[in-house]
């Protein structure tokens, strides 16, 4: 056990950050050794937000569990609602309407916009720069009074179930989500004119918080976090689910693995969330929303395994049934948790002051890595 | 590549392996104390490079543990799962840690939630639940909570 404060033998300097500190955005606790303002050793102390969600998950219904994992990443729940539909449709061998897979990426999408936003905005907060994290949050507000008026809720919002949608998509859901488009299109190139092209900012991201390929596929990063380095790690592209194989979108990639590498995907990812909410919204099939499914949902004996990309990465859920109504295992792989492994590789022989870029460029969700 | 020639091809690398049916990838069983130097084939050798274990995790059968690994490889874009029983009174395995560095935190994280231990870890210590925790595993089918219920 490291002693959590004071100096060690070698006179290094041992300092916490968090479990209450602004840029942790949550309670994460980071132990760390410092010779000088370098950076030695950064060692992470999780679970002030853990709640045992796989263990509570043990005692739920198939209908029920997917509630609980809204509140895992908070900020990608449709995606992880919709990770849970997933496997309950593989078991049970359900067709969803086509209706509702439309509605299910657009809905994805616009949840990774918002995501996305949310990063920007808070990371660009973290260094310093206070004006884009309202920017931001104005743009975002578009997209919860989207959710709001469809789903009723403006995070957590439980939205697709098992078969399908828990109801069908508000009349205003089409115009609204086209308005969105159409006004943050515009908005992004500002994004850049603000805070990418920023030489001050760029000085604080480039050449900060290196990691390699290998490292990181070692260390089970996904998503943007490991796009940064160039692995090839898309979920919607690997294993199309949904209708991702029906729409054209690329793959974002940047070799660079530094922190700034990492901030170009996410933004060069919004564009391309745009071009698929585009492809479909004016497509949406008519018809049913919801697959006729029996009252009480029961899984075959057996093993089920589903990953989605979501705002973070990849979130895998591997179901053990026994043939119950609820799950006799269940395993919530979550993106967070692994990208955070790297973090101590990422850091080490870095100055204190870049440990707050290189963990905005991770986009933590704490919920996400406790669950 | 499907599963037949997959399991051709890993039955000549690994030959005391059994296979077990069901599911989307090949299930692989093996023997506990095989685990480590099987582990580096699966990561090492040029026709698999299973360099990507992206869960790793514990199933409490009440009889006994099962650990299971999901490996992928990055460049062949293949898929296996790869299990091993333990026993449950003194469920003990070798880390993969140094191989897969991601399995550091997956496999503190079962060492407290299942109580398994990971021979030759360098870091086995409590990772999600607090200092000082003591007394069962809260994933194990037997744990009970008297003072935070959590059964519905």
């Amino acid at each position: 056990m490291t002693e959590e404060i004071g100096t060690t033998a070698d006179g290094d300097l041992i300092i916490n950050v968090g479990p209450q500190h602004p840029a942790t955005h949550g309670v994460l606790h980071l132990v760390i050794t410092l010779n000088g303002e370098t950076i030695k050793k950064v060692e992470p102390h999780l679970g002030y937000i853990h709640r045992s969600i796989e263990k509570m998950c043990e005692s739920l219904t198939y209908r029920q569990f997917s509630y609980v994992t809204s509140r895992m990443d908070y900020l990608s729940s449709h995606i992880n609602n919709h990770a849970c539909a997933l496997i309950v449709e593989k078991g049970l061998q359900v067709e969803v309407p086509a209706r509702a897979k439309y509605v299910r990426v657009i809905l994805d999408e616009l949840t990774r916009i918002a995501s996305h936003e949310l990063w920007w905005g808070a990371m660009a907060m973290d260094l310093g720069a206070f004006t884009p994290f309202f920017h931001a949050f104005r743009e975002r507000e578009s997209i919860n009074d989207i959710m709001e008026e469809t789903c009723g809720a403006r995070l957590t919002m439980n939205y697709i179930v098992p078969g399908g949608l828990m109801q069908d998509i508000h009349p205003n859901f089409q115009k609204r989500v086209k308005d969105f488009i159409s006004l943050y299109k515009s908005k992004i190139d500002e994004y850049d004119e603000l805070v990418t092209g920023n030489i001050i900012f760029q000085n604080r991201m480039k050449g900060v918080g290196f990691i390699s390929a290998e490292d990181a596929i070692s260390f089970g990063m996904s998503g943007p976090a490991a796009r940064g380095s160039g692995v090839n790690c898309d979920i919607r592209k690997l294993y199309p689910y949904g209708i991702y194989n029906q729409v054209q979108f690329d793959q974002v990639l940047e070799t660079a693995g530094d922190s700034f590498a990492r901030y170009m995907v996410r933004i060069r990812e919004m564009k391309q969330s745009v071009s698929i909410i585009e492809q479909l919204i004016d497509n949406i099939p008519e018809g049913e929303f919801l697959a006729k499914t029996k009252v009480v949902l029961k899984l075959p004996k057996g093993e089920f395994y589903t990953r989605v990309e979501t705002a973070r990465g990849e979130l895998g859920v591997y179901i053990v049934s026994e043939g119950a109504t609820t799950p006799y295992r269940i395993k919530f792989r979550s993106p967070g948790f692994s990208n955070l492994s790297a973090l101590d590789t990422m850091a080490r022989g870095s100055k204190l002051g870049d440990l707050v870029a290189m963990m905005g460029t991770l986009d933590l969700v704490i919920p996400d890595i406790d669950r | 590549m499907d599963k037949e020639e997959l399991k051709i091809k890993i039955s000549k690398l690994l030959p005391t392996a059994v296979y077990e049916d069901g599911g989307d990838w090949l299930n692989i069983i093996v023997d506990s104390n095989k685990w480590l130097s099987y582990a580096a084939i699966l990561k090492n050798d040029g026709s698999l490079l299973f360099d990507y274990l992206f869960c790793l995790t514990c199933i409490d059968w009440k009889t006994h543990l099962t650990m299971v690994y999901h490996l992928s490889s990055t460049k062949y874009r293949y898929n296996i799962v790869v299990k091993s029983n333990l026993d449950i009174n003194t469920p003990k395995i070798e880390t993969v840690s140094q191989i897969w560095q991601t399995a550091n935190f997956h496999e503190r994280e079962v060492y407290e939630m299942f109580g398994v231990n990971f021979l030759n870890h360098k870091d086995l210590r409590l990772l999600i639940l607090p200092d000082g925790w003591e007394g069962k595993n809260p994933l194990r089918k037997d744990f009970e909570d008297l003072i935070n219920m959590i059964k519905l």
